[in-house]
């Protein structure tokens, strides 16, 4: 079943390889560079998950994430975090701020294709 | 009867004998073997206040008053009692003190004052004058009753002679002599008299001895037994009431005052003090005097009233002086060999109190009055003649003769015209002068020294007026009308009855005035007075001399500037080398000589304030506590005394402020500490928070290209048949990435060995254009493929720069890479520009893309900020190429930094000291490390 995904990482790389993921699980894929950018396009059109990384320009992912969980009309959006700071207080501050799930980099493939369809799934 | 010849050479023999006891006494106590140090001869010692007076004298007045002979010995028995408390008190302050005589004693109790020395010195002379006439007095008249006996008629009316045909000028000369060879004999002067102690020993025994053979003999011989001497004695009505007490003069006032009188006497003759205190050995010697002493009294004392009355029956109608019954006795009896034994007996009494007195007043008149007056006068001078030591002996031998001859003067001028017992007492009543000045010293700690001068000066004038004079006006050198109408007629003036005193009798009547005024001065003085520092120590001396357990510090005694070898030279000038190099030995702790050179050290130390004390009171033992204090301070200084109170006085108080004083300036250096501390903690803690972030921010950084290279791996192992193109395209990422986390690993290194001042620097003397090209090779291929324009622009001479050359390329190389990665994807263009401006180069690398954002300027140096101004694709920068590049710069004393970005045109450049030509300032920058800075 596809699924409209949003990715949110200003590393292109990385949001190379997480595009790939996602189009490879048959998903359609938007992809941004920073947090407002993330904002506008949750604004075009609301996604089914957004993978969200924190350490963003201008807006980071925490803030996205607040603001999305305030809006009545992206509230239900699922959120996957993703961070490459790796302490258990950044964990919890993603998930205060609203995160579905939380991932750590560098992340196993099969583990992240996994929690998205989880995600998924759930909904 | 007896020839002149004979008395002479018995008495010579005697004198001889005598001699060689006090040469063994000096032997043994120089090998260490002393023949007086105990108890026995100590008490014999002390019975050198039985002189001639006694021996004559008591026998004179029993025939006289009776029992009135007696107070003189009760005094003196009931003294006795308080000795283990008063004279060990005393013996023991001495000791701490080193002082040498009862002036000494006294000036030093108030505050080491040469004033009250040399007032108590001139004192005591003048009021022991009458009692060495005394003694002269006994010695010439025993001898001529010896001599001419029985015909005695003439003596008591002797023409007066001239003195060279006087008997007794010759005996005073002759005592001098004996004087000198026992007390002034040798340099050292300060060591007790060991041979004269152990001579007036044996002269109190032998007169002991002759007296009671005299007595036996009057006793036994001449009547039988005691009993019988008394039962006819009693027979005679006269004699009869000479055992009742109403028979003395004055009655029982004149007994208490004579009792008085003798209580202080025995402590304060300086003869006395001299035996009791200074040469004294043992101050446990005291305790059993205290009995045996009395019992000397006791003994001596026996045959007086026999003798008397036996004198009063033998020779009725008073043909012979009753003075001279114990020699006149015998003589009438044909004994001529008792009484020649007898006539020794007396000799001895009287040599006796002679030597003592003459050298205790001697050791006086050197140290408390001739020495501060010479010190005075001559000052320094004095104290730094070589042989002051034999000087001092030689004042000494000179003041002997002088005493005596002045004692015999007395005599001359007095002699006839009194009884020996009154004599006497004429110079107990000068003593006792000194005994509220000695025993309000020794227990009252507020007697003060204006109090003591006060007191002595007065009693000792009215001594003069009421004593004195009289004894001059009786013998006719003064007229009469002096003593019977007072001076000028002024009746209230009669030095007999002063301000109108009646009823006593002349003794008890200067004894009264003397001591109301002395002691009552002394304590008015004393109670409204004020007392310098110096005399407040010396008083918490004396007065707990046994509660206060050892010697103090002086705390007067400012140590000055007198270095150890200078007051080793002043000491030894006065008690010789040998003595003084001991001395010092032991007080510098010294032993061996192996350590010469080490004293030769310490003497060119300044001394501590104990070796100064100690010098002083080595000194003092010979010269005196007043002398030895001025002597010292001439050496170590000269503090003025004001100035010395002063800071005395302030000592405790200032004491007490310099403590809070201090305490305030702890409490102030600890608030000091304190806030440094938590500003040093407050860094730390920032400087740990930092750590933590940068570690943080490091290992996300590593993470970065670490998520890349594992999600691209991960992909390409699960998708074996990818497409050829993607593969290498993600391959290609992984490559990059992972040389992305090289460089970064590498430049965290870099930077934390360049933060913390780790970095190995590699100076050397370079072209400036050299590295410039150098750097621009390295990017050439990047500027080729990517199609950049390259404008360089370098001076045409040498830039010579001290650099490290790979560090200024890394430099130049990561301004170059930024250069290439951010210009215009399109038409890139970039230029390098090497400019020379006086001491300083500049290197400038422009160029043409979008500018950095104005909010970013001011953060491109610090670490990890990632510039978005990327062109997509080719960001893999670590962020911390410029943070290192700006820390290169600041180490060769240079700056990197933006000097304009906009639109098309961005300029880093870096601003060098260099040096065109020669290299002179080379090595001033050589070598130089400054601290990296971490706040950008």
């Amino acid at each position: 079943m596809a699924h409209e995904i949003l990715i949110v990482e200003d590393e292109r790389n990385i949001a190379l390889s997480l595009e790939f993921l996602m189009k490879q699980a048959g998903h359609s894929v938007r992809s941004v560079g920073d947090g407002q950018e993330a904002l506008n396009a949750v604004a075009e059109l609301v996604p089914d998950l957004i993978l969200l990384d924190v350490n963003l320009p201008k807006l980071d992912g925490y803030t996205v994430c607040s603001r999305l969980r305030a809006d009545e009309k992206t509230r239900d959006v699922r959120v996957l975090m993703l961070t490459a700071r790796g302490r258990e207080i950044e964990r919890e501050k993603g998930m205060a701020a609203g995160a579905n799930d939380y991932l750590t980099k560098p992340f196993s493939t099969r583990e992240l294709v996994q929690r998205v369809e989880s995600l998924l799934g759930d909904a | 009867m007896l020839s002149g010849s004979v008395i002479l050479l018995a008495s010579l023999s005697y004198l001889a004998l005598l001699f060689i006891i006090a040469h063994l006494g000096e032997r043994a106590a120089a090998a260490d073997r002393s023949l007086i140090a105990n108890p026995y001869v100590y008490t014999l010692s002390l019975a050198v206040y039985c002189t001639a007076w006694t021996y004559y004298g008591s026998v004179g007045r029993a025939a006289n008053t009776g029992m009135g002979f007696l107070p003189i010995y009760l005094g003196p028995t009931l003294m006795a009692a308080t000795w283990w408390f008063v004279l060990r008190k005393i013996i023991r302050i001495s000791r701490q003190q080193r002082l040498n005589s009862i002036a000494d004693f006294i000036a030093s109790r108030y505050g080491k004052s040469a004033l009250l020395g040399g007032l108590v010195t001139v004192v005591a002379v003048i009021g022991i004058l009458p009692y060495i006439s005394l003694q002269l007095k006994a010695i010439s008249t025993s001898y001529m009753v010896l001599r001419d006996y029985p015909d005695l008629g003439n003596m008591s009316t002797t023409v007066r002679e001239l003195p060279w045909q006087d008997t007794a000028f010759w005996i005073a000369l002759a005592l001098a002599a004996f004087t000198i060879l026992f007390g002034a004999r040798n340099i050292d002067v300060t060591e007790r008299h060991e041979g004269m102690v152990a001579a007036v020993a044996f002269e109190s025994l032998f007169k002991l001895v002759a007296f009671l053979a005299v007595g036996l003999w009057v006793s036994f011989g001449l009547f039988d037994g005691p009993g019988e001497l008394f039962r006819q004695a009693m027979s005679e009505p006269r004699l009869h009431a000479l055992t009742r007490t109403e028979g003395l003069p004055g009655g029982y006032t004149s007994w208490l005052s004579l009792t008085l009188l003798s209580m202080v006497a025995v402590m304060f003759l300086p003869r006395q003090f001299h035996m009791a205190v200074i040469e004294n050995v043992d101050e446990n010697h005291v305790r059993r005097a205290m009995w045996l002493f009395p019992l000397y009294l006791l003994v001596i004392n026996l045959f007086v009233l026999p003798l008397a009355f036996a004198g009063e029956m033998r020779f009725p109608g008073g043909v012979v002086d009753p003075d001279t019954y114990v020699l006149t006795l015998p003589l009438a009896e044909q004994h001529t060999m008792l009484a020649l034994f007898v006539f020794l007996g007396g000799l001895s009494a009287a040599t006796g109190m002679v030597i003592v007195a003459t050298i205790a007043l001697t050791t006086m008149v050197s140290n408390d009055l001739l020495m501060p007056i010479l010190l005075r006068t001559r000052g320094r001078s004095f104290t730094t003649r070589l042989d002051a030591g034999r000087n001092l002996m030689r004042i000494r031998r000179v003041t002997i003769v002088v005493i005596l001859l002045l004692g015999y003067l007395h005599f001359y001028l007095i002699g006839e015209s009194y009884s020996l017992v009154t004599i006497g007492l004429v110079s107990f009543c000068a003593v006792a002068q000194f005994a509220p000045a000695v025993m309000f010293g020794l227990y009252w700690k507020a007697a003060s020294r204006i109090g003591a001068i006060a007191g002595i000066s007065a009693g000792f004038a009215i001594w003069l007026y009421t004593l004195l004079l009289p004894e001059f006006a009786q013998a006719g050198w003064l007229p009469a009308s002096f003593i019977t109408d007072g001076p000028f007629g002024i009746t209230l003036l009669q030095p007999l009855h002063l301000f109108g005193l009646q009823g006593l009798d002349a003794i008890t009547h200067s004894l009264f005035w003397s001591m109301l005024f002395n002691a009552g001065l002394l304590v008015t003085l004393s109670l409204f007075g004020t007392r310098s520092v110096m005399e407040r120590v010396q008083a918490e001396r004396f007065v707990g001399v046994f509660a206060d357990g050892g010697r103090r510090l002086d705390a007067d005694s400012l140590p000055g500037h007198a270095t150890v070898g200078e007051l080793e030279t002043l000491v030894g000038r006065f008690l010789g080398h040998p003595r003084t190099e001991r001395a010092f030995a032991t007080a510098l702790d010294v032993h061996g000589e192996g350590s010469r050179t080490d004293i030769e050290e310490r003497r060119r130390e300044i001394a501590s304030p104990v070796l100064v004390e100690h010098s002083e009171r080595l000194l003092a033992g010979a010269i005196g506590a007043a002398s030895a204090r001025v002597m010292v301070n001439s050496v170590a200084g000269g503090t003025a005394p004001s100035i010395e109170s002063v800071l005395s006085i302030l000592e405790e108080s200032s004491k007490v402020r310099s403590h809070s004083r201090r305490l305030e300036r702890q409490s102030r250096e600890l608030e000091a500490a304190t806030r440094e501390l938590r500003s040093a903690n407050e860094r730390l803690q920032e400087l740990d928070r930092l750590k933590d972030e940068f570690v943080a921010t490091v290992s996300h950084e590593l993470r970065t290209p670490l998520t890349s290279i594992r999600a691209f791996s991960e992909i390409l192992l699960s998708n074996p048949d990818m497409e050829n193109a993607q593969r290498e395209e993600f391959l290609d990422i992984i490559v990059k990435e992972s040389e992305r986390l090289t460089r970064l690993v590498d430049q965290v290194l870099d930077l934390a060995k360049i933060e913390s001042g780790r970095m190995e620097w590699r100076h050397e003397v370079f072209d400036l254009r050299d590295i410039v090209n150098d750097s621009l090779a390295t990017v050439s291929q990047l500027i080729r493929e990517r199609d950049i324009t390259l404008e360089k622009s370098l001076p045409e001479e040498e830039v010579t720069v001290d650099v490290d050359g790979d560090r200024l390329m890394q430099l130049l190389v990561n301004l170059l890479s930024n250069a290439v990665k951010f210009c215009d994807p399109h038409s890139g263009r970039i230029g390098v520009r090497l400019s020379v401006t006086d001491a300083q180069c500049r290197i400038e690398v422009e160029d043409n893309g979008a500018g950095i954002l104005p909010d970013d300027v001011d953060h491109v140096f610090e670490k990890f900020h990632q510039a978005n101004r990327a062109n997509a694709g080719e960001s893999l920068g670590t962020g911390l190429g410029l943070p290192i590049s700006r820390h290169i710069a600041e180490h060769h004393g240079g700056r990197l930094h933006v000097a304009r970005t906009c639109p098309g045109s961005t300029v880093f450049a870096l601003d060098l000291p260099c040096h065109t030509g020669d290299g002179d300032e080379h090595d001033t920058a050589r070598g130089e490390h400054p601290e990296p800075k971490t706040d950008h």
